[in-house]
């Protein structure tokens, strides 16, 4: 308990502190704001709630680091993970999630939930349960007396996330298969009366995802770690935000990400580094209780 | 007469098995006793799962914090805790008989209540939450749970807990802890009989099929859930309980609140067998129990991916179970009359 408020103490006393570990929290939030997106658009479309989120970003991180082990420039393996994830996505649309999106909600998540064991424990097996990340080899810019610290690395990452989320919404908007993937989110019925081959859609989207979340790995091997089990707590916070944002709803995933990403941060530094994943956690039950009391509301209004 | 004379000999030839088992094959003690366990969790997470329709994936919390209460209980009637936590197994603590198998039984019903009291609270905050929301839910306070314990220092933080070694022949100690859950589990399978048999059974039934219509018929749904989710939490409580002095040592997050591992396999006993009935949960933690101890003997280091697939076959090609299947294909032996269509009769 002294140490909490040692910790408080500390940020109020040092207010420049409170700056670096938003910019911080920014630059996670970033990543999983892109993750986030993927699990929106999964769940929007196609009505399935994907477990295994984490574990396609942790498996992104894992193609980029065996392409640099392998002698690749690192910043070439995010659209290479892009694409390999692109492809795992498709396999994994075409043997398991093509056949729960017509079933119940719970069919999917506990369907996700063993393809997401059986990545992690794939990963496992490939490359060792040790932590693996690849050093760019960027220097380190320093403001306010070296209070703050941003390495060029992350910086990089955040500007490669922000150049894909942009992509994705551009893509969305204004191609043909954009349109035809928000058609079938709105109502797959109509869209298919309309002539749209909804099956490609839904393949199109779980790989579309699937690519994102690789991509993002790519990024985090640059900027943080990678180890086969850290999926879990991806999934997670992607399910933070979706809950929190809402689906469809993108500029809220993108601030319920950063927010998410600064929060996490400042837990962290409150109550200690060993809380991180206690912290991401209670955020979603949090989140949960407070969507709860909303409709516990609603629900009086129309009664 | 001659169907209930055969379920007597049935139910007669399954007890008998049961308690020969452990003696017929000593070398499989730990196992055998592992299999009631998973017996019997599946058996309770089915009152919510299958015969309420409230998948829970946050059963495994009720687990840990039976182990926990249990061991704390048990330490804390002859020690002071944070003494015994601090040395964590290097000081010598002794315990007599009477002090370990006092502690035990006091400590292992204590779980059963302290679970069964937060199942209420825990309940009361999510039971709003409505199909998979209630899953991560649940979910997530296991998993909070895991991690606020591994830092809780005076329960002994993320080193766990060591319990003292049953006393005497540690043969004698394996048949005792066999005989424990076995008996656990034949007094949750009678429980569950007994209890869809009666109005209780019927109402959280209701629950499942159409909860805003069993509101509207006058059943006190909210209630329900809780009185039911209770029921299963005392009992997983006191079996959490029971595997923490069996496992000797304990650690939060890997054997406590083992969310990916005991807490997804009760699902997928559930609906191996068959959600919603009486049997299936038993089959299927039979099934699934030894696929998993033969997996982990001849596919070493497969056995994780091995165990994915299964879930995921499991979950996607073949949800109803082995239950569910039979009751498809032999309506008859379920005690269900199929009416042939006319065309058929007149051909």
């Amino acid at each position: 308990m002294d140490q909490v408020l040692s910790n408080i103490s500390l940020l109020i006393e040092f207010p420049i502190v409170n700056l670096k570990i938003i910019l911080d929290g920014l630059m996670i939030g970033s990543l999983f704001a892109l993750a986030a997106y993927g699990l929106a658009l999964v769940w929007g479309v196609m009505n399935v709630k994907n477990l295994a989120q984490g574990d396609f970003v942790i498996s992104g991180g894992y193609v980029s680091w065996w392409l640099a082990q392998h002698g690749m420039p690192a910043l070439l393996g995010v659209p290479i993970a892009f694409a390999v994830m692109w492809g795992v996505g498709w396999v994994a649309y075409k043997l398991v999630i093509r056949r729960v999106i017509e079933r119940d909600l719970f069919t999917s998540l506990l369907a996700t939930f063993g393809l997401a064991i059986m990545m992690a424990q794939l990963l496992n097996l490939m490359f060792s349960s040790d932590t693996r990340s690849i050093d760019l080899g960027f220097d380190t810019l320093y403001f306010a007396d070296g209070l703050i610290d941003v390495p060029i690395a992350k910086l990089i990452g955040v500007l490669m996330a922000a150049g894909l989320a942009a992509a994705v919404i551009v893509f969305m908007k204004s191609s043909r298969m954009g349109q035809a993937i928000r058609a079938t989110a709105q109502d797959a019925r109509a869209a298919r009366v309309m002539g749209i081959d909804t099956e490609k859609v839904y393949a199109f989207t779980f790989s579309l995802n699937s690519g994102i979340c690789g991509a993002a790995g790519a990024i985090i091997v640059m900027v943080w770690l990678v180890q086969p089990f850290y999926g879990i707590a991806y999934s997670i916070r992607a399910f933070v935000i979706v809950t929190a944002a809402g689906l469809g709803n993108l500029p809220g995933v993108i601030a319920a990400g950063l927010g998410i990403g600064a929060l996490e941060q400042y837990g962290a530094h409150i109550f200690g580094i060993s809380y991180q994943q206690a912290i991401a956690v209670i955020l979603l039950l949090l989140v949960l209780l407070f969507r709860l009391i909303q409709q516990r509301r609603n629900r009086q209004v129309l009664k | 007469m001659t169907k209930l004379k055969r379920k007597t000999i049935l139910y007669a030839l399954i007890l008998a098995f049961s308690f020969i088992a452990p003696f017929a094959f000593p070398d499989f003690g730990t196992q055998l006793a592992t299999l009631w366990l998973m017996i019997i969790v599946a058996l309770t997470w089915d009152m919510t799962g299958g015969q309420m329709g409230y998948n829970s994936l946050g059963n495994i919390f009720f687990y840990g914090t039976g182990m926990y209460v249990a061991a704390l209980i048990a330490i804390g009637m002859t020690y002071n805790i944070g003494d015994y936590t601090v040395a964590s197994g290097g000081g010598i603590f002794e315990f007599s008989d009477l002090q370990y198998f006092g502690g035990m039984f006091i400590g292992v019903l204590g779980a059963g209540l302290f679970c069964s009291a937060s199942a209420v609270v825990i309940g009361y905050l999510t039971f709003g939450l409505r199909g998979p929301y209630f899953a991560i839910g649940t979910l997530g306070v296991a998993i909070a749970a895991g991690e606020l314990v591994s830092n809780w220092d005076w329960a002994g933080g993320g080193q766990g807990i060591a319990l003292p070694v049953y006393p005497g022949d540690l043969d004698i100690g394996k048949i005792f802890f066999y005989f424990l859950f076995a008996g656990l589990g034949i007094g949750v399978f009678i429980f569950v009989k007994w209890l869809y048999g009666t109005r209780f059974g019927a109402a959280i039934n209701a629950i499942r099929d159409d909860e805003e219509k069993a509101d509207a018929m006058g059943v006190h749904t909210l209630r329900y859930k809780l009185y039911t989710w209770s029921m299963a939490a005392f009992f997983v409580g006191m079996a959490g309980g029971i595997s923490g002095f069996q496992l000797i040592h304990f650690e939060p997050v890997e054997s406590a609140y083992q969310t990916i591992n005991l807490g997804i396999f009760m699902v997928v006993c559930v609906l191996l067998g068959g959600k919603g009935t009486l049997w299936g949960p038993v089959i299927g933690a039979i099934l699934f129990h030894l696929f998993k101890e033969i997996t982990w003997n001849y596919l070493l280091g497969w056995q994780w991916v091995a165990l994915g697939a299964l879930i995921v076959v499991t979950v996607v090609y073949f949800q109803d179970g082995v239950m569910g299947y039979l009751q498809q294909r032999y309506p008859e032996l379920f005690g269900i009359r199929v009416e042939r269509k006319s065309t058929e009769e007149a051909a």
